[in-house]
């Protein structure tokens, strides 16, 4: 992939990322950043590309490692994601006097 | 042998798999900013994650099968093992945990990245190597950042900013070095000095630990945030360097994502970014800090806080990090239902930072079964405070001091709290008159409408049910 290539998705992504998180209700932050926080565990990817390149003793070893680290970040991440929002969902739901909020009558 | 090499690295197949795995990172994402959604989002991203490292598996030249079910075995062990063992009450410190490692993994993919090029002994091209260098830097800022976020939060170190003199000098001494360091190894992109590169590792370390270790507890989530941007940023630099799409669009994705979401956490405690990073809480010398001389307070037991409950019209419960710890949120559900079974209107007031991460206290209450409709968000309940009987403050402290609204000078002054000076009468339920996170004095408990009562936040719950009951 040429570098201009790379930088086009680059400047894309970051207007995907502004983008796609408008006004998040507060309650929400802190899974979100968990959430996006288990994302960036695709880190773990280049752990296993970097292994296969290994040439020496401390190259295995930093190389299992990364994808240690990586794996960690992603399946935790993820997980912990997860019981946060299941603690949410177990509130009951029934709102009566929300009906209309929705649409924005009164 | 593991029949591997299915794709070729970089070809149209893996390509493809990975364009729907990030589609479905940003699928993900978007349902996660909306309540009903966010669980299902959740989900949608890891399947994401379960495509690109199931293709990058299969990728040509992946090898060393062993070491890779070695580092994805410890890893899957201890995410899993942490996961479920971690308590709701420390989900901050588990995030910023992960955060840390993910940053790790960064640094060490950037480290191998170098020493490969190296020994290849052909000259590094630069739109590698300035990636690289740049992962290298914000991974490790980010990991020994993120342990100190874990470890303040976890109590490991003082919660309270912990300053040198000179500090900003020396952030900015420390950054430049780094810079000059990276510029020499670009130079000499024919045969960069490993030696070098290592110590552009460790003084980036170093300055991952001098910014976060100034900043104050209840500014942490703000930090925590900020340094997953960082790590996204990092995921997206090593995407270039290893020609990787699926790591330029998910890392980019998280670093602007995570921007966006900082700035939005940092104005719900009306704080700025810069604010939180550069002046932590009792950066400036505190008219109500420091000298902690001993003032006059009313003391109370469960015996007269029970009294006052039971013949009050209305009761605003305010929960704060306090309650968390002591994990007193079924206690305190007892109170509240004792209360109503005598007619007294309950309802809980919800500071938008209350605990340790926003939302904190919803998802406490929550697990108690406190019906929704009785949780109150500040700017709701504020108004109705005046005509509050009493307003039960239980192990929160930053979140009430009124020397945010009326002490300009105060480090915490515009914070918006929860007004429940402005309550008829105040009940605190606390452990002792320290200082909150913020390391300042509450003004709060030495009102002369507000009476203390020294214990923990479960047992002093669970005596005061009793007590309504015996009334």
């Amino acid at each position: 992939m040429s570098l201009m290539t790379e930088i086009t998705i680059f400047v894309l992504a970051a207007f995907v990322g502004f983008e796609v998180i408008s006004k998040v209700p507060t309650t929400l932050h802190t899974p979100l950043m968990s959430q996006t926080n288990a994302i960036h565990g695709i880190v773990m990817l280049g752990g296993l590309i970097v292994v296969g390149n290994a040439n020496d003793a401390l190259e295995y070893v930093i190389g299992t490692i990364a994808i240690a680290f990586g794996t960690i970040n992603v399946v935790g991440g993820f997980m912990v994601t997860d019981r946060m929002l299941g603690m949410f969902s177990r509130k009951p739901k029934p709102k009566p006097k929300a009906e209309g909020d929705g649409k924005g009558g009164s | 042998m593991i029949p591997a090499a299915v794709f070729e690295s970089g070809g149209d197949a893996a390509t493809a798999l990975y364009i729907v795995a990030f589609s479905l990172f940003i699928l993900g994402v978007r349902r996660g900013t909306h309540p009903t959604t966010a669980k299902q989002g959740n989900l949608i991203a890891a399947v994401g994650m379960a495509v690109a490292v199931v293709t990058t598996l299969l990728l040509d030249g992946i090898g060393n099968w062993g070491l890779i079910a070695l580092g994805l075995g410890i890893g899957a062990a201890v995410g899993v093992t942490a996961s479920i063992r971690v308590q709701m009450t420390e989900m901050p410190q588990m995030v910023a945990l992960y955060n840390g490692v993910g940053g790790g993994a960064v640094a060490l993919i950037a480290w191998s990245e170098i020493r490969h090029g190296i020994s290849l002994g052909e000259e590094i091209p630069l739109d590698e190597l300035i990636p690289v260098l740049f992962a290298a830097v914000v991974g490790s800022v980010s990991f020994w950042g993120s342990n100190i976020a874990f470890a303040k939060l976890q109590d490991l170190i003082p919660t309270r900013p912990l300053a040198v003199p000179g500090q900003q000098v020396i952030n900015a001494l420390l950054l430049v070095g780094i810079v000059a360091a990276c510029v020499d190894i670009a130079v000499d992109n024919g045969d960069p000095s490993q030696a070098i590169f290592i110590a552009i590792l460790l003084a980036a370390g170093l300055l991952g630990n001098l910014v976060v270790l100034p900043i104050g507890g209840a500014d942490m989530p703000v930090v925590i945030s900020l340094l997953n941007a960082f790590t996204g940023l990092s995921a997206a630099a090593a995407g270039f360097a290893l020609d990787n799409v699926a790591l330029i669009v998910a890392g980019t994705l998280v670093g602007s994502s995570g921007t966006i979401l900082t700035m939005e956490m940092a104005t719900a405690m009306n704080r700025s970014v810069g604010n939180v990073l550069f002046a932590g809480f009792g950066g400036a010398p505190a008219s109500g800090g420091g000298a902690t001389e001993e003032r006059p307070h009313t003391s109370i037991g469960a015996q007269d806080a029970a009294i006052k409950l039971a013949y009050a019209d209305s009761v605003v419960i305010v929960p704060g990090y306090g309650l968390a710890v002591a994990q007193a949120q079924h206690a305190v559900k007892e109170v509240a239902d004792e209360l109503e079974k005598r007619g007294v209107t309950v309802s809980y007031a919800i500071h938008p930072v209350a605990g340790r991460m926003p939302g904190h206290m919803n998802v406490l209450l929550a697990e108690a079964d406190v019906p929704y409709e009785q949780l109150r968000e500040m700017e709701e309940i504020n108004p109705e405070m005046p005509r509050t009987d009493v307003a039960v403050v239980i192990g929160a402290n930053d979140v009430t001091n009124p020397a945010a609204k009326n002490d300009p000078d105060s480090p915490i002054a515009g914070m918006p709290i929860i007004e429940v000076d402005q309550a008829q009468q105040v009940i605190v339920i606390k452990r002792s008159l320290s200082p909150g996170f913020a390391g300042i004095d509450n003004d709060l408990f030495y009102e002369p409408n507000t009476s203390m009562l020294f214990a923990d936040a479960k047992q002093a719950a669970a005596d005061i049910a009793g007590e309504i009951q015996n009334l």
